[in-house]
Order: structure tokens, then C-alpha cells, then sequence
């Protein structure tokens, strides 16, 4: 293979690919034990999706994230521990312990905010994209949603005012085949989400969500043609989830064999590892070393969260409004 | 004498010298200028009742008109407040609220707690209420309680010209969501405006009248008609106090315990429907916090519990009227049950 990344930038991908992942396996396990409050929905085997798209972005752009929103933030450079923390539910995450999984934002890093109303990300990365274009800034907005949000009406609504007004966004349709328990090839009209970009007078294409290189490649199309003042493009990618839609999710609606030939056959830190080896772009041994920086990472945010102090009593009543009289 | 401009005027005005003001305060909604992409006259319209007009060509590229798609816009208007801009973004109709309720409701409200006190999010939502133009039922509601109800947006229902520029200038400079209650029956409306910037701060009730008798608490439009009944029960020999809340989130609780500290009788105007309304709300603080000073049982006026009729038949017996305020007064001073 050939590709126009540096070693250090493909080292960086790979990084954050191994994050999402260790952050999200890990997760998987401390839910089971009970002690992280609420819901979480993990973006684990989706992780060349938000790899690739983020590796084009800088703080100046947006992006506007789902209830899977882990895998965007730490793309985006939200601080893990923040998260971690966040998610247990301490004040020292990155929302004081008051948004939670859900809520994950940081707007410093242009992120957003996951999102826990499906959909409703589009209209506001139109809105941070019309914001860019009004300062004259260079800066982009990315729309992260799923195939379920493919079908919401903020979603039609966002992609046709960012059309109408010509606006540098980027519309991630992360097709992972179900929304909630309802697969994508019943509950979505045409064959690719893609096709919708038609509609509303943009390109869309589909990419394989396994392939951070082919990911890459078509985010760096669209977001190039945004900065350019060409307008807002559509990308469907495809992929799957390893868990389930929330954890706790007994998942009886997919093939038992789904997950595992998905794992086995085309897992994006796998495909990403052996093409960058074979290709003698990188040597096992700095993955293999960046494997258990992670590792640590993750532990250490881990282990600090769970004894991270909670809110107090009195941040009840705080940052409801800037000012209230 | 000081200047006379339609509350109309005074909103325009408003939004035209906060615009001059701030480079990144701009406009945005359904025909704000209006003709865009048609082949005849840019800024064909200014708003549906042409309450921007002139602004379009005054501020080129700064007053946005927007497809009919309110979630998309509305979305599009809070996300913008994110990243340092200041969009006044009309939403034609509150009633229009059905469709874009989650860009406010979980979206824009929910920003700054949501996230730890990071967020800032000042957009002003303009939006058009009240009953009166035979508009039925979905053109008329006032939803005042909806919004107010919602942590982190604060609301606005200016009854005059004067307060209209001061609270929409506030608004505007505001750093939170703030709904900005325009009454449709009010744009014709003349009065007093100075030429100059100025703002009316929010949670300040106006106190529109001095009385002993009777203290009446109302916001928006109901308080030109509480004003009507006041005029006509002095004559009776009732003195009312009238309080215009201006806002309603926040709201000045104080100013109205003051006021039924000092005469006895509290009545609520309110032209929402009655159910969970500003005047339920109004009377069970009074009944918490001033049961004592209270030598009646709380009056309330309000719509009925239906939607808003077309026939002018019943859309006038729909909104409260004077006769009615100066009833329930004489009703709750005179310590008659409820008919």
C-alpha cells in the first residue's frame, strides 16, 4: 500500500484507534461490576470512523457527536481521564460529573457534545459550520449520526440548510447496521444513506468504516471541498458495533457469529496494523509499545476516577445560566 | 416631548443598533427579508409583519432568511451561539415551538449545566404570541409557562415600546438562552422611545400603578387591560396595584410579595391557558410565602382550558378582558366564592 501519511501521523492514528478501543473494552468490563451509574453505549469496532475523519480537524472545527460519543471525543483530544471521570459520575470529569456518558463535551476541542437526542447534532454542527462562515474563518463542522439518525428530520433539515446556505459541513452517517434493535436494511428507505446526499443537492459516497485509510481518504475529499467554500458533502460509512446497543444489551436480534467474523476477519486496528507493517511503514514494535501506553493510560484514568471525589451537595444548583438574578 | 415609535419600530431599532454595535450579533428566520432567490424584490417582506424590515440591506450578509425548517434553523441558530455569535433568530409563531422544541428544550437549555459550566449559548429566540388576530388555534397560543418551566432559558414578554428595545437589548447582550415573547396585538403599538442604547434588566417587575386594595400581577398584553380595569375600579373606590412582570424567568417574586404584603388581595391576569400556567405558578408562591397577608383566597383571570378559537364569537369571549378582571376583583375583595 502507499499513502501520503507521515510515520508520526499514522502512529497518531493508530493511537487513537487503540484508545477508542482499550477505553471502550474497558468500559465493557467496569459497567458489568455495577459501578458506573446510567447508561453507556460503546463505539468498540468503530473506531476507524472517528479516527479518520478527526485526523483532518484542528481545535478551530466542530463537531457534533451522538449517545456513542466516546470514540469522537477522544478523537477530537478530549483528556481521557476527564471522560472516565465523567462517565463515574466525579467532579473531576470533564462536565463536573453533571452530564455523563451522553453528554461528553468540550468546547474548547471544538467538541460539541455527544448527544443523547438522536439526530440532533446535524442542526447544530450547521449552526457552528454558519458560524465559521460568518467570521471567515477556514473552520469545518462534522455531523457525526447513524443510520437511526439518517432517518430523523433535524438531520434532512440540517443537510438541506447547509446546502441552501452553502456551508462548510460534513454530514458521518456511521452506519453500524442497527439502530437501537432495528436493523438498518429495514428501517432505512433507500439502499445507501449515501444516496440521500442526492436530495439534498450534495456528494455522498459510502466508504468501508473498517478501513481507516479509505475513511481517511474520503473525509479529507469532503472537508478539503468545505474549507474551499464548496459546500457540504455526505459520507456513509459502514461498519459495525462489537457491543451491543447499550451495555446490558442482550443483542438476541444480531447472528451470534456477527460480532466474532467482524473481530476476526476485518477489525480495523488489525487491517490498519498488518497493511502498515507489511508496507514496512511502521515496525510492530512501535505499535506493540503503543499498545501498552495505552494500556497504562486507560488504567491510570480508571483507577483515578474510581476514586475521584463526587460532586458536592451545593453543584446541584450551579451553571444553570450564566447570570440569574 | 420624548419621541413616540411603535413597539414594531422599537424592536426593529433594537435589533438594527445592537447590530451596529456587535459584528457578531446577526439575524436569522422565515423571511426576515423575504424574496430570497426570487426574481423580484430583496427585503420583500422585513418578517412577516415587517417588524426587520430595512435591516437586510443595511447589514449585507447578516440577515439570513432560512427554508421553512424550523429544527434545522433553530438548531443551526444554538450551535452558532456556541462558537461566539450572537444570532437573533425568529421563530415565526411560538406555536411553531412543536417543531423545533428539542433544539431549545435539550439542546440550548441544557448546555451550560450539562456541561460543567462551559458552555455559553446566547441566542435570543424571537417569536410572535397572543390571541387576537383570528389566527385559531395554532397562530395564538402564548406558551408562556412552557418556557418557563425549562431551566436555563430565561423569558422575555415586553408589554410596551420602551421595554421592548430595553429587554430585547438586554437579550442580546444576555450570555443565555432567552425566549423573547413578541405580542402580536402590541406591534402597532406607540409609546415613548429614546433614541439612545439602553437596557431594561431582567427579574424587574414594573410597577404600572400604586394601590392599596388590590394588587394585580400580569405580563405582556393583559397588562394594557388590567391597566383598563384598574382605571375603572378606582372610580369604584378599589385602588389596585398593577405589577407588569416583564419577565417570567427570571422572575421578581419579591415585587409581588411586596405588593400583597401591603394590600391583602392578589389577582392573577394571565392570557395562557389556566393549567399550569404563570397564574397557578404566581399564586402558589403568594399562598407559600404570603398566606398570611392575604385577607381573600387568590383571584385568577385566564384563557379557559381550550385551544384558541377562529370565530371572532369566541375567540373575544377566549381572551380576558377587562370586564372580567374588574369581576373576579370585585369577586375576591367582596369574599364571594367562585361562581
Amino acid at each position: 500500500m502507499s499513502t501520503h501519511l507521515s510515520a508520526d501521523q499514522l502512529l497518531h492514528a493508530y493511537r487513537v484507534m487503540r484508545t477508542i478501543r482499550a477505553f471502550e473494552e474497558r468500559l465493557h468490563v467496569e459497567f458489568a461490576t455495577g459501578e458506573i451509574p446510567g447508561f453507556v453505549h460503546l463505539y468498540a469496532g468503530e473506531e476507524a470512523s472517528a479516527a479518520g475523519v478527526m485526523a483532518h480537524l484542528t481545535d478551530e472545527d466542530c463537531i457534533a457527536s451522538t449517545h456513542r460519543g466516546h470514540g469522537h471525543c477522544i478523537a477530537k483530544g478530549v483528556d481521557v481521564h476527564g471522560m472516565m471521570a465523567e462517565i463515574y459520575g466525579k467532579k473531576t470529569g470533564v462536565c463536573q460529573g453533571k452530564g455523563g456518558s451522553m453528554h461528553i463535551a468540550d468546547l474548547e476541542k471544538g467538541m460539541l457534545g455527544a448527544n443523547g437526542i438522536v439526530g440532533a447534532g446535524a442542526p447544530l454542527a450547521a449552526g457552528a459550520a454558519l458560524a465559521a462562515k460568518l467570521k471567515g474563518s477556514r473552520g469545518v463542522a462534522v455531523a457525526f449520526f447513524g443510520d437511526g439518525g439518517s432517518n430523523e428530520g433535524a438531520v434532512f433539515e440540517a443537510m438541506n440548510l447547509a446546502s441552501v446556505w452553502n456551508l462548510p459541513c460534513i454530514f458521518v452517517a456511521e452506519n453500524n447496521g442497527y439502530a437501537e434493535a432495528t436493523a438498518s436494511n429495514w428501517s432505512v428507505a433507500c439502499d445507501h444513506i449515501a444516496d440521500r446526499a442526492a436530495g439534498f443537492g450534495m456528494p455522498g459516497v459510502t466508504v468501508d468504516g473498517f478501513d481507516f485509510f479509505a475513511v481517511h481518504e474520503a473525509a479529507g475529499a469532503a472537508i478539503e471541498r468545505a474549507r474551499a467554500g464548496e459546500g457540504p458533502s455526505l459520507i456513509e460509512v459502514k461498519l459495525t458495533r462489537y457491543y451491543g446497543h447499550f451495555e446490558g444489551d442482550a443483542q438476541t436480534y444480531r447472528d451470534p457469529d456477527e460480532v466474532k467474523h467482524y473481530r476476526e476477519q476485518r477489525d480495523c486496528l488489525m487491517q490498519f496494523r498488518e497493511r502498515t507493517t507489511r508496507a514496512g511503514l511502521l515496525d510492530a514494535a512501535q505499535l506493540d509499545r503503543i499498545d501498552n501506553e495505552v494500556e497504562a493510560q486507560i488504567d491510570d484514568a480508571v483507577r483515578r476516577a474510581k476514586t475521584d471525589p463526587k460532586p458536592q451537595p451545593a453543584d446541584l444548583l450551579t451553571d444553570v445560566y450564566v447570570a440569574y438574578p | 416631548m420624548a419621541r413616540k415609535i411603535s413597539y414594531q419600530q422599537a424592536i426593529n431599532e433594537a435589533l438594527a443598533q445592537e447590530m451596529r454595535r456587535d459584528s457578531s450579533v446577526f439575524i436569522m428566520g422565515e423571511d426576515n427579508a423575504g424574496g430570497a432567490g426570487a426574481p423580484g424584490e430583496q427585503d420583500a417582506w422585513g418578517g412577516v409583519l415587517g417588524v426587520t424590515k430595512g435591516l437586510y440591506h443595511q447589514f449585507p450578509g447578516r440577515v439570513l432568511d432560512t427554508p421553512l425548517s424550523e429544527v434545522g434553523y433553530v438548531g443551526a441558530a444554538v450551535g452558532a451561539a456556541t462558537q461566539g455569535m450572537r444570532p437573533v433568530c425568529e421563530l415565526m409563531f411560538v406555536d411553531f415551538a412543536g417543531c423545533c422544541l428539542d433544539q431549545i428544550l435539550n439542546q440550548a437549555a441544557k448546555f451550560r449545566y450539562m456541561f460543567g459550566g462551559k458552555a455559553v449559548t446566547p441566542l435570543v429566540l424571537r417569536t410572535m404570541v397572543g390571541a387576537g388576530l383570528r389566527a385559531a388555534a395554532q397562530h395564538s397560543q402564548m406558551l408562556t409557562a412552557l418556557w418557563t418551566h425549562i431551566p436555563g432559558l430565561k423569558v422575555v414578554c415586553p408589554s410596551s415600546p420602551y421595554d421592548a428595545k430595553g429587554l430585547l437589548i438586554q437579550a442580546i447582550r444576555d450570555n443565555d438562552p432567552v425566549i423573547f415573547c413578541e405580542h402580536k396585538l402590541l406591534y402597532g403599538m406607540q409609546g415613548e422611545v429614546p433614541e439612545e442604547l439602553y437596557t431594561v434588566p431582567f427579574g424587574e417587575a414594573n410597577f404600572l400603578r400604586e394601590g392599596d386594595d388590590m394588587t394585580l400581577v400580569t405580563y405582556g398584553r393583559m397588562v394594557h387591560v388590567a391597566m383598563e380595569a384598574a382605571g375603572r375600579l378606582a372610580r369604584e373606590g378599589i385602588d389596585c396595584e398593577v405589577l407588569d412582570l416583564r419577565t417570567t424567568s427570571p422572575l421578581d417574586e419579591d415585587s409581588i410579595l411586596e405588593s400583597v404584603e401591603k394590600t391583602g388581595h392578589l389577582v392573577v391576569i394571565d392570557e395562557a391557558n389556566p393549567r399550569c400556567s404563570m397564574a397557578t405558578d404566581i399564586a402558589a408562591l403568594v399562598a407559600r410565602n404570603a398566606f398570611g397577608a392575604l385577607r381573600a383566597p387568590i383571584g385568577l383571570v385566564t384563557a379557559p382550558h381550550t385551544p384558541v378559537p377562529f370565530s371572532d364569537a369566541l375567540e373575544d369571549l377566549y381572551i380576558p378582558d377587562a370586564a372580567k378582571i374588574e369581576a373576579e376583583v370585585r369577586r375576591v375583595i367582596e369574599g364571594r366564592k367562585v361562581a
